[in-house]
């Protein structure tokens, strides 16, 4: 990882030959939680770009400075004051969804692909690294989120952004899966995505 | 009595009903990474009920006596995790002092509970579902049992998968998402039932 300096390896490993989800098992809370809807997981992969990049830049902008001893915890309120930024951002702009995401938005902070990238990338690296860092696992974040996102609305519910592609009802012939609205199926997509990913990248399976 | 049974019901609720780790998908980062061996996924366990059953009430006494009186409840977030950091930190020192081997064997994820949802979440629906303190306590301890029994379990059923064959590329990682589906599905039996 520390090797790719150029900012295409730092935006595009991420994404599929690092995956913070799939390879790292970070962040997966929220990435279960969220994605009954795809426009949920779009505002929730927003906000967790922009926690990640500009959280990694504001470490590694003060990371000679920050004793080790209480890293932590400077760690956790540079990403939570980002976290209330975007939690009062969405309060203001669109409280329907913020009602929805209830409390995933605060649960931000603790997403550990966050904290894992100022802890393990943006203590030793350049404030422009880990801002592009930041927005690379953001990135691969997002895409299993709006993945899952997707499938699930779409089975779930017949709909995509909320309308309609699979008409059901009266009309409509299309019968929605209950299933991919409740917690099970998310956790059963993921494991079929990892596995996938995994098929295709033979090196990343694990021996057990 | 009759607050007893009150807190008992509810106490059955919010562990099994309203299950942090399978019903809430709080705290899997660690869920998942931690449950290779039950001896380690139990101390883990009782670690998170302990730091749970203190940093819940506590950040209620905050929320109630120093946050809205000051109407300064958009800062809750940088004050819960305050709180929650300042805990692990405790606990990860007493560990150390008194419990030498289980600190070593829970060795990076002793820190990372203060980045487990669990714990903030459990603080977080404290404050949406507006419980006194009373309840905040029970809350606390309810919710950690949830999340430790759901551990346990997990890691329980990992040990026996040393003796399967899994295809390649479910290894790891993949299998255990598929396991922990199951379980989820297994808990949402316990939701028909009325606290």
């Amino acid at each position: 990882m520390a090797k790719k300096t150029s900012a295409k390896g730092l935006i595009l490993d991420p994404i599929f030959n690092n995956n913070p989800i799939a390879l790292q098992i970070l962040g997966i809370c929220s990435a279960l939680a969220v994605t009954t809807k795809l426009d949920k997981s779009l505002t929730m992969s927003v906000a967790v770009i922009f926690v990640a990049a500009f959280g990694s830049a504001g470490v590694a902008l003060i990371r000679h400075r920050i004793p080790s001893s209480i890293r932590i915890i400077v760690q956790m309120t540079i990403i939570a004051s980002l976290v209330i930024l975007v939690e009062q951002f969405l309060k203001a702009f669109n409280y329907g969804l913020s009602k929805e995401l209830s409390v995933f938005v605060g649960l931000i902070i603790t997403n550990c692909i966050i904290m894992g990238r100022a802890e393990g990338f943006a203590m030793q690296n350049t404030v422009r690294d880990s801002f592009l860092d930041g927005i690379g696992n953001g990135l691969g974040y997002s895409l299993i989120l709006i993945v899952v996102g997707a499938i699930r609305e779409l089975f779930g519910s017949g709909t995509l952004l909320n309308i309609t592609i699979l008409p059901k009802g009266e009309e409509g012939w299309y019968e929605p899966n209950g299933l991919m609205l409740l917690s099970p199926s998310a956790f059963f997509i993921i494991g079929i995505f990892i596995w996938g990913l995994r098929t295709w990248k033979t090196d990343q399976v694990e021996e057990a | 009595m009759e607050f007893l049974s009150y807190q008992f019901r509810n106490f059955l609720n919010e562990a099994f009903v309203e299950n942090l780790a399978l019903t809430y998908f709080l705290g899997m980062c660690t869920f998942l990474a931690v449950s290779k061996n039950v001896k380690t996924a139990l101390g883990l366990g009782v670690a998170v009920i302990v730091v749970q059953a203190i940093t819940v009430p506590v950040n209620n006494l905050i929320l109630r006596n120093i946050l809205i009186p000051l109407q300064l409840d958009y800062l809750g977030l940088i004050c819960y995790i305050g709180v929650i950091a300042a805990m692990v930190q405790l606990l990860e020192m007493t560990l150390d002092k008194f419990f030498p081997a289980l600190y070593n064997q829970l060795g990076i994820f002793l820190p990372l509970i203060t980045v487990n949802c669990a714990i903030l979440g459990g603080t977080l629906f404290m404050a949406t579902d507006d419980l006194n303190f009373m309840s905040s306590i029970r809350y606390g301890i309810a919710s950690g049992f949830g999340w430790a029994v759901a551990i346990a379990a997990l890691a329980g059923i990992r040990e026996k998968m040393k003796y399967s064959d899994i295809p390649p590329g479910l290894r790891g990682l993949g299998i255990t998402f598929m396991i922990v589906g199951l379980m989820a599905l297994g808990f949402l039996a316990f939701s028909g039932i009325e606290p």
